[in-house]
């Protein structure tokens, strides 16, 4: 029965790690952009979420209406303003681009909030558990986690097929020159990506803050969890990664249960080991 | 059509005038570096030893991004590698101290080609990150390793220090000479590289992938070797950095900002894809870093903020927009036409 | 006052220049035909128009406004829809999707999914399909009804003719009436001749990305053509 538990513990973690690689999905999906401060821009939403919480005295779950739409906001105008500016042939100028982002987000965090532990206290809810069954109890958070990554997916399914700005999306991930001539400024819609993406972020830094210690240094494993959550998943379906992200989460409680220092290895060998047996991922979409 | 005959009325030729001295002017420098460890101090002889394997390291990463296409983000692996081999055969295998910081390099190049094949199934900004998460496995698997001091690292034993020289300012000295030696050969590799063949199946393979598979470059094979070279040297030099700080944990050995973030921020600045780039970039790493030393990491931000701004603005780099101004090439890598004699070509 | 006026366009790709100062006017209502061989430049100045290569402002004017300078999205804002050589449906929109995708700029007019419809009926019977699962003249049917669906003024064809049979290139051109009684004028570029000089007021020939030929379909003979078509 501990395997069951374990098991549910990492299915309810998946959805976080879902959350993570969403918003990479997203911005590859429809820009080709690989952003290498993904992770940081995590943290930073959980700083933001910090902030909100003593300065306003939000609690922390009410803090997400801050601090998302900030985040999207600052997602527009750093892709419409700088982000869009790296996009061409050459895969140099993002990677590097967000890379140099990635280190001056940590060292201006570390300047700013110094390099201590933090979390967001969200009361009785963190220690709040549902019992299924004699042996089996998931904990309300988790479980709310893991609902809001499903819910954010299928939010995003439906923008994506039956909205106009869906439409314009996969339009513009075609075909960019074609997209052009029906009128959608590739600009403006890079620019809203983006701020889809960050609103995803968002939500997934406030539940990381709320669920566990963070600080300035913790992004980069965050982009990692994300990242191969996507390759596992495989490229091109949402829901194929929420399938690597609970993938990835169930090898890493598994990994824990077995030792706890193996926890965050488990998950990148069965990355590995996916990579190399299943390089397209296991749900990759037909069309590439 | 009137055809040209070789070493009648042109040849092709590499060398330049500026390049001629600059070729005199960096013997001078080497010849005055030999003599260094007999006037300076310690923290001199430490900054140099300092200077020289970020140049090598530079080198690396430029030649495997600005060469082969492969945007490595996960080159500590081989640093940390590099120094985990030589402790292990320093302590474990009584190889002498030296000779195992080459040795490193030998072991990590081996295991670099199974981590080359499993990342080389990534492509762009996907196999950057996939580097990453190998480094990451080599850091959390050395964690679990309890000989090798686990999680907390171990420090290099008296005895195997003592091996090295006899007294501190021998240790040094030979540490110094060491490093001095890998900087050069570095660059000299590369450079020698690049004046070859495979230099010229590099610049296909960056100008055109599909079009110099089209003519017969085998494009994986010069991937994976440029890969595996890559990856050796910088085991050397991640062994001769542990053996100079006599001490090695997993968290230092394979920590990003340390071995790959001041790697890329210098090669970026000095200029992506020249010899010449890294060496630019190394020195102003060290300028600013000696200037904003009061100020914690703010000297990362600046580092970060120049980089950023050089790849929107000017992504040749320094070195790219002098070489451009100045038509200036100190390392001769391209083929240029002379035309000796006067001559009518039919139009 | 024409209603496309085209002085003195220039355009080219890089070191490669394919338009040498192209003058050009179209009248309210009219349907002109651009022939050429191959590499003569008609898809350079199709795109040129549309917005998707950059120009001087004054080179391309319509409707009296000086727009060479816009770009494509801002274009098709003002009135002008390019049907792209090769047609560039969107391969993960179904034939709908597609069709819709034309209207995003919103502009009003006479043109619909309806109407698309019944100028086109087979792709009512295809609308969920993916737009890349149609044949050839069908995709061709939806690359025009896209460009409809934007309600333009100018109508600008690409080579709607290459690579399908000649039923099918016939079928496609019995819809053109419907399009130009609605007064929209109408740009073809065309490798077949004989089908641009049986759709069109007037003709132009390219070569070499310099006007070679203007006139009337009944006026001009098929050497003139030939020697205008082929530089001889």
């Amino acid at each position: 029965m501990e395997w069951v538990n374990t098991i549910v513990q990492g299915i309810l973690l998946g959805g976080l790690y879902a959350m993570f690689a969403t918003g990479l999905s997203l911005m590859f999906g429809i820009m080709r952009l690989v952003n290498i401060a993904h992770g940081d821009f995590i943290i930073l939403a959980s700083y933001l979420g910090l902030v909100v919480v003593t300065t306003l005295g939000f609690s922390p779950l009410a803090s997400l209406l801050v601090v998302v739409p900030l985040m999207a906001v600052i997602g527009y105008l750093l892709q419409r303003y700088l982000l869009n500016k790296t996009l061409g042939h050459d895969i140099l100028p993002p990677l590097l681009v967000t890379f140099g982002l990635s280190i001056i987000l940590q060292n201006v965090l570390l300047e700013l909030f110094s390099a201590d532990s933090q979390k967001l206290k969200a009361g009785d809810i963190e220690v709040a558990s549902i019992t299924l069954s004699e042996q089996l109890s998931v904990g309300v958070l988790p479980l709310l986690v893991f609902l809001s990554g499903v819910a954010v997916i299928g939010a995003l399914q439906f923008l994506f097929y039956k909205t106009e700005l869906g439409r314009a999306f996969r339009a513009t991930s075609d075909d960019q020159d074609t997209a052009r001539l029906m009128g959608v400024s590739n600009s403006h819609i890079f620019g809203l990506a983006m701020a889809l993406a960050m609103a995803v972020v968002a939500i997934a830094g406030v539940f990381l803050a709320i669920r566990t210690n963070f600080d300035p240094t913790v992004g980069p494993a965050r982009l990692l969890y994300g990242f191969e959550a996507v390759i596992i998943g495989g490229l091109g379906s949402l829901w194929g990664t929420l399938a690597g992200g609970i993938i990835l989460g169930v090898a890493q409680a598994i990994g824990a249960q077995i030792n706890p220092g193996w926890q965050i290895l488990a998950g990148h060998v069965v990355f590995l080991l996916i990579l190399i047996f299943r390089p397209r991922g296991l749900f990759p979409r037909s069309v590439d | 059509m009137n055809m040209l005959k070789p070493s009648d009325s042109y040849s092709v030729v590499r060398n330049t005038t500026t390049s001629r001295g600059a070729a005199v002017v960096t013997a001078l420098i080497l010849i005055v570096l030999i003599t260094v460890p007999f006037w300076a101090g310690r923290a001199d002889l430490r900054m140099i030893v300092e200077f020289a394997y970020y140049l090598a390291l530079a080198q690396m990463w430029n030649l495997l991004a600005g060469y082969a296409g492969l945007v490595s983000v996960g080159q500590q692996a081989f640093v940390g590698l590099g120094g985990y081999m030589l402790f292990v055969l320093a302590i474990y295998l009584n190889v002498p101290p030296v000779v195992a910081v080459f040795l490193s390099g030998v072991i990590v190049a081996v295991l670099a080609i199974p981590t080359a094949f499993t990342v080389f199934r990534l492509r762009g900004a996907y196999f950057a990150i996939g580097t990453w998460v190998v480094a990451e496995v080599y850091r959390l698997g050395f964690a679990q390793v309890s000989t090798l001091g686990g999680g907390s690292g171990q420090s290099l034993p008296a005895t195997i220090v003592r091996e090295i020289g006899a007294g501190r300012s021998e240790r040094e000295m030979i540490i110094y000479f060491t490093a001095l030696f890998i900087a050069v050969a570095s660059v000299g590799i590369v450079y020698w590289l690049l004046r070859s063949k495979h230099g010229l199946a590099l610049t296909a393979i960056r100008d055109s992938e599909p079009a110099s598979d089209s003519l017969g470059v085998n494009i994986f094979k010069t991937k994976l070797a440029v890969y595996v070279l890559a990856a050796g040297i910088t085991g050397v030099v991640g062994a001769l950095i542990f053996l100079q700080k006599l001490r090695i944990s997993p968290d230092a050995a394979f920590s990003v900002q340390d071995w790959t973030a001041a790697v890329i921020f210098i090669v970026v600045i000095g200029g992506i894809g020249t010899i010449e780039g890294p060496i630019i970039g190394t020195l102003i790493y060290f300028m600013l870093r000696g200037l904003l030393a009061d100020y914690g990491s703010v000297y990362l931000i600046v580092l970060g903020v120049v980089a950023v701004v050089i790849m929107l603005k000017a992504p040749q780099g320094v070195w790219g927009l002098l070489s451009r101004k100045f038509d200036l090439h100190l390392f001769p890598v391209h083929r240029r036409l002379e035309i000796k004699s006067d001559l009518e070509v039919e139009r | 006052m024409s209603k496309l006026k085209i002085s003195n366009l220039t355009a080219g790709y890089g070191d490669f220049q394919a338009l040498f100062g192209i003058d050009l006017a179209i009248g309210e209502g009219e349907t002109v035909a651009i022939i050429g061989s191959n590499g003569a430049g008609k898809s350079t100045f199709l795109r040129s128009i549309a917005g998707l290569l950059p120009n001087q402002p004054e080179a391309v004017e319509f409707k009296g406004e000086a727009i060479g300078a816009l770009h494509a999205n801002k274009v098709v804002e003002k009135g002008i829809a390019l049907v792209p050589e090769g047609r560039r449906l969107f391969p993960s929109l179904s034939v709908e999707e597609n069709l819709m995708m034309g209207a995003y700029s919103k502009r009003s007019g006479p043109w619909n999914l309806q109407r698309i419809y019944e100028l086109f009926p087979i792709l009512h019977e295809k609308r969920r399909n993916p737009g890349t699962a149609l044949s050839g003249g069908q995709q061709q049917m939806v690359a025009i009804g896209r460009a409809l669906m934007s309600n333009p003024e100018l109508l600008l064809c690409d080579e709607i003719s290459l690579g399908l049979a000649p039923t099918t290139v016939k079928d496609i051109y019995d819809a053109l009436p419907a399009i130009q009684e609605d007064g929209t004028t109408v740009l073809v570029v065309e490798q077949d001749i004989n089908q641009a000089l049986a759709v069109a007021d007037r003709i132009y020939c390219f070569q070499e990305g310099r006007v070679s030929l203007e006139g009337r379909p009944g006026e001009v003979s098929k050497d003139e053509i030939k020697v205008a078509y082929f530089g001889m």
